[in-house]
């Protein structure tokens, strides 16, 4: 194979990985504080690349055409807007089914993803259709053989990876990362010892919607297109992701993550079938990983099975 | 008036009623007329049960439960007779029909056994293919019907080692990964028509073509849907009775106890394991042979019928109806077909409604409409 194809492929599956990452750390995120899955999490991530898009339409509208202040401001809009959509889901849909059977947030919640879905489809101008998304990173690219790098490739990259190594920090080094790790380690204990378990609740919500929102900017940046059905399979990925590394563990997030992203690069790549065939392939070693361990590469340290 | 007739005369009227309703629902097309039909519905039944009319009338029907079956069947073959001559209504009384096996599959996975599937639209798929395949060939439709069935538990016995080691979410995810592995693969495979989907051959019983109309006289000519409409009704009664006799059974019972402590359940020496699998293939089984007829009677499918939403709609009627009741199963698939069918004005938002109202249900009536009740063992028999 030729060694600049290669390259492309790599950068690419890093790419992959690393959204998947981000989406995975906030589904176990989630799981780590409640015990639930929100399934609504790749919708959230595709509303908040709409919000960004708008924010960048606005900017536009108005005269500001500054690319390093139009990308600041879609971050900053989608990111805080999905963190507020987070804790709202969380307070209104999450923790008044904290005592049902876990199988009904499961399914309250992909019920709601089908409501923003549809709700962007329907009510979004044009909404039917993908949008292209503007390249606000600056697109200089270095050549080496045939092998070409694209410099918004490696910063989005680079910022993937601040943002996890920044969320790993907040959580292994902060008051409020010691909060988290307590409420989810034990909750009732945690409330003696005066932690307020609702805030810290709604909080790592809006921190793992708005880290979906960095993943759906992301993708917007690198592939130009956003559409209303991308949370779905994201949102299924970074699940799949989350679970195949084990539940509750960033580590096993991002080891899913680009575990799931090798696959499917390797699907398309090194595999006598077709290439279409990848996802078949991805999801099928997803469910024979599952089979082989079913608590996760990285198991959870306090197992709910028997 | 004895109580027994009192019984007996509530039951006719009621379903005598449903009858009349169910016609004036299908039938009128003015969208304010369907509204207004819909909230008088609501009201007599809200009403109803204000006043604890439901509640008798349940109880008549708890205690004549033969009767109230037979006139149900009645009531829907009355339905079916009105429209002998109409392609539509009868195409969705079909697929409501059909639509309730593959629910009733599911209730035995969800409802009875709680082992989550939300691969529904995968395993109607597969018979949906099976019978497009097998279709041309020589083997006998009737066959291919139950093969649909086979062929889907089998395609979903390669699940079982993941789903015996996985509880709730892990579960939950390898069933997700299947649908959209199965979608995937249908829209690339070639020999399966990729996603362009598959022309379907009618079906044909002992040289009789179902895809004809069939002529009694000059003035009447019956539609051909009346041909898959008794197969798919003589089917669900089938399916029924299979649901009833397993509730009523051991069998039931052991399903229950998986569900509801697989500890203790264990415990008692049930075999968890084994126990799931019956419950897993079984509701394949069921949700593969309603797929078989339903490709026969559409004649053309594509992968885009399969996706995760479809999915979804088949554990929303599961959940809407109550898990594990089957009488619930029935509204819900007919409530969840017929209301988009019919109210043009929601067609475009269907989606966004039904997950709307699901949300609704799960917050305010998480054990659905008509909640499953305790187990009867024998019919009429109240300790």
């Amino acid at each position: 194979m030729d060694v600049g194809l290669l390259g492309q492929f790599v950068v690419n599956g890093m790419m992959l990985g690393m959204m998947y990452a981000l989406v995975a750390v906030g589904f176990t995120l989630f799981f780590g504080v409640l015990d639930v899955i929100k399934f609504s999490h790749g919708d959230v991530l595709m509303v908040g690349t709409f919000a960004g898009f708008s924010t960048y339409l606005g900017m536009t509208a108005i005269g500001i055409d500054n690319a390093f202040i139009q990308l600041i401001g879609v971050l900053v809009i989608s990111l805080g807007s999905m963190a507020i959509l987070g804790a709202v889901i969380a307070r209104y849909l999450v923790l008044p089914l904290k005592s049902a059977p876990p199988l009904n947030t499961l399914l309250v919640t992909l019920m709601l993803g089908t409501v923003l879905r549809e709700a962007i489809r329907l009510f979004y101008p044009d909404g039917s259709n993908p949008k292209h998304f503007p390249a606000l990173l600056p697109t200089d690219s270095w050549s080496l053989g045939s092998f070409t790098l694209r410099s918004d490739s490696v910063i989005l990259l680079i910022g993937g990876l601040l943002v996890i190594v920044g969320v790993n920090m907040l959580i292994n080094r902060t008051r409020l990362g010691l909060a988290i790790r307590a409420v989810a380690q034990d909750e009732e204990t945690a409330k003696c010892m005066g932690i307020n378990f609702k805030m810290i609740v709604l909080l790592t919500f809006a921190l793992g919607s708005a880290v979906a929102a960095f993943a759906g900017v992301m993708n917007g940046l690198y592939y130009n297109e956003i559409n209303f059905g991308m949370g779905l399979l994201l949102g299924v990925i970074g699940f799949s992701a989350a679970i195949v590394g084990g539940l509750g563990n960033i580590y096993g997030a991002i080891l899913g993550g680009f575990l799931f992203a090798g696959l499917q690069t390797l699907g398309a790549v090194a595999l006598p079938f077709a290439s279409a065939y990848k996802d078949v392939f991805a999801f099928a070693v997803v469910i024979a990983i599952i089979a082989w361990r079913p608590t996760g590469l990285i198991a959870e340290k306090t197992s709910e099975r028997v | 008036m004895t109580q027994s007739l009192k019984d007996k005369l509530v039951i006719i009227l009621l379903a005598a009623v449903i009858a009349a309703f169910s016609i004036t629902f299908i039938a009128i097309e003015e969208q304010v007329e369907i509204f207004a039909l819909l909230v008088f519905a609501a009201a007599l039944v809200l009403g109803g049960a204000k006043l604890g009319i439901t509640a008798s009338i349940a109880q008549s029907l708890a205690r004549n439960e033969r009767l109230m079956n037979f006139a149900f069947i009645a009531a829907t073959i009355a339905v079916v007779f009105w429209f002998r001559e109409d392609h539509f209504p009868l195409l969705m009384i079909a697929t409501v029909l059909l639509y309730v096996i593959a629910c009733c599959g599911l209730n035995i996975q969800f409802g009875f056994t709680g082992v989550v599937n939300f691969a529904g639209a995968a395993f109607f798929g597969v018979g949906c293919y099976t019978a497009a395949v097998l279709g041309g060939t020589s083997v006998p439709l009737l066959l291919v019907i139950v093969l649909g069935g086979v062929i889907a538990a089998i395609v979903g016995s390669v699940l079982i080692i993941p789903v015996l080691r996985t509880r709730g979410h892990y579960a939950a995810v390898v069933t997700i990964a299947f649908g959209l592995l199965f979608r995937t693969f249908l829209e690339v495979n070639d020999t399966l028509g990729g996603p362009q989907g598959l022309g379907v051959s009618g079906m044909n019983l002992f040289g009789w073509d179902f895809n004809n109309n069939i002529e009694i006289s000059e003035n009447l000519e019956i539609s051909f849907y009346m041909n898959y409409v008794v197969l798919a009704l003589i089917m669900v009664i089938l399916t029924f009775v299979l649901m009833r006799r397993i509730e009523r059974s051991w069998i039931g019972l052991n399903f229950d106890a998986v569900r509801l402590d697989e500890t203790a359940a264990a415990c008692f020496g049930i075999d968890i394991k084994r126990w799931k699998i019956v419950a897993f293939t079984l509701g394949n089984f069921l949700a593969g042979t309603a797929g078989a007829l339903y490709a026969m009677m559409l004649g053309f499918i594509a992968p885009s019928n399969f996706a995760f939403s479809d999915s979804l709609i088949l554990v929303s009627i599961v959940l809407l109806g109550g898990m594990g009741s089957l009488w619930g199963t029935i509204l819900a698939a007919g409530l969840v077909v017929l209301l988009p069918e019919k109210l043009q004005v929601i067609q475009e938002y269907r989606f966004l409604i039904y997950a709307v109202v699901m949300i609704l249900i799960l917050l305010f009536r998480p054990q659905g409409i008509l909640p499953r009740g305790l187990r009867a063992y024998i019919p009429g028999w109240r300790g």
